[in-house]
């Protein structure tokens, strides 16, 4: 079929990009769980 | 969080189907082809990124009017996400017109819009990173989001108040448009699908710009002991 190479291209590189994407904000939260935790701990010894 | 993670399943599954339907059950078109499959992915990825620009629009506004951080957050979440999807269209949309039009791209009115779209928000992306201030941030972020949703009328209408090379709409377009009634139904299963995706993204995207506050409150509590 013809074209049949640029249609998957298309979803591909689509879905790629909302991956990447998710994964930036997965990224992101997790990075910011573990500081909220050390700022957490390191509150109530600072009282 | 499970609520999050429930709409997350219900997205894929949802996004699998429309994949699904857009290659087996929607017809081949007649001039186009194979190639027209695209249409199912491209135009649900912009009408997705239509919304999460309203959601950001809508937060914009309610923060302008009562100064509440979280439709800050709100507004921040929906301008990333719909800027996600704008990329998407801005890839896709070139795939898809290399074989039918022999080119690229091209400068018309709906292209050069979506691009100008794109750069809007990558703007207003950029301006929150300028400012450290977060009430001054959001103020200023929230104002210049609500003059960057003039573009998106702009970019829907362009195929309809201009000729374009950018072909003419065959959902809402009037009188000799239209589509086959299997390729409507899958096109609007997949604008839905996409939809329940960008509001799962928006969900997550919330939550982190949430979290980001009180990591900001506790850090400058710390700091204060």
């Amino acid at each position: 079929m013809k074209n049949l190479d640029s249609v998957f291209a298309a979803y591909a590189i689509g879905w790629g990009v909302f991956f990447v994407f998710y994964l930036t904000i997965a990224k992101r939260t997790s990075n910011l769980r573990a500081e909220l935790d050390r700022l957490k701990n390191s509150l109530p010894r600072a009282k | 969080m499970t609520k999050r993670i429930v709409l997350g399943a219900i997205a894929i599954l949802l996004v699998l189907a429309s994949a699904y339907a857009s290659f087996f059950i929607a017809p081949e078109e007649r001039t186009m082809g194979v190639i027209q499959r695209i249409f199912y992915f491209h135009v649900a990825s912009a009408w997705a990124g239509f919304s999460a620009f309203l959601v950001c629009f809508i937060g914009n506004l309610l923060y302008v009017w009562k100064r509440a951080q979280k439709y800050d957050w709100l507004a921040v979440s929906g301008a990333e996400v719909g800027l996600a999807f704008t990329t998407v269209v801005l890839i896709t949309g070139p795939i898809w017109a290399h074989p039918v039009w022999g080119i690229w791209w091209t400068w018309d009115a709906r292209l050069t819009s979506t691009f100008v779209l794109w750069l809007l928000y990558v703007s207003y992306l950029l301006l929150r990173t300028l400012v450290e201030e977060p009430d001054r941030r959001a103020l200023l972020s929230s104002l210049f989001g609500i003059f960057a949703f003039i573009d998106v009328p702009l970019v829907f209408g362009a195929i309809r108040w201009w000729r374009t090379q950018h072909p003419q709409p065959v959902i809402a377009g009037g009188q000799g448009s239209g589509l086959e009634p299997t390729m409507k139904a899958v096109f609007f299963f997949s604008a839905f699908a996409m939809h329940v995706f960008m509001a799962f993204l928006v969900a997550e995207r919330y939550a982190l710009e949430k979290m980001q506050t009180e990591t900001d409150f506790l850090a400058r509590e710390v700091e204060a002991q």
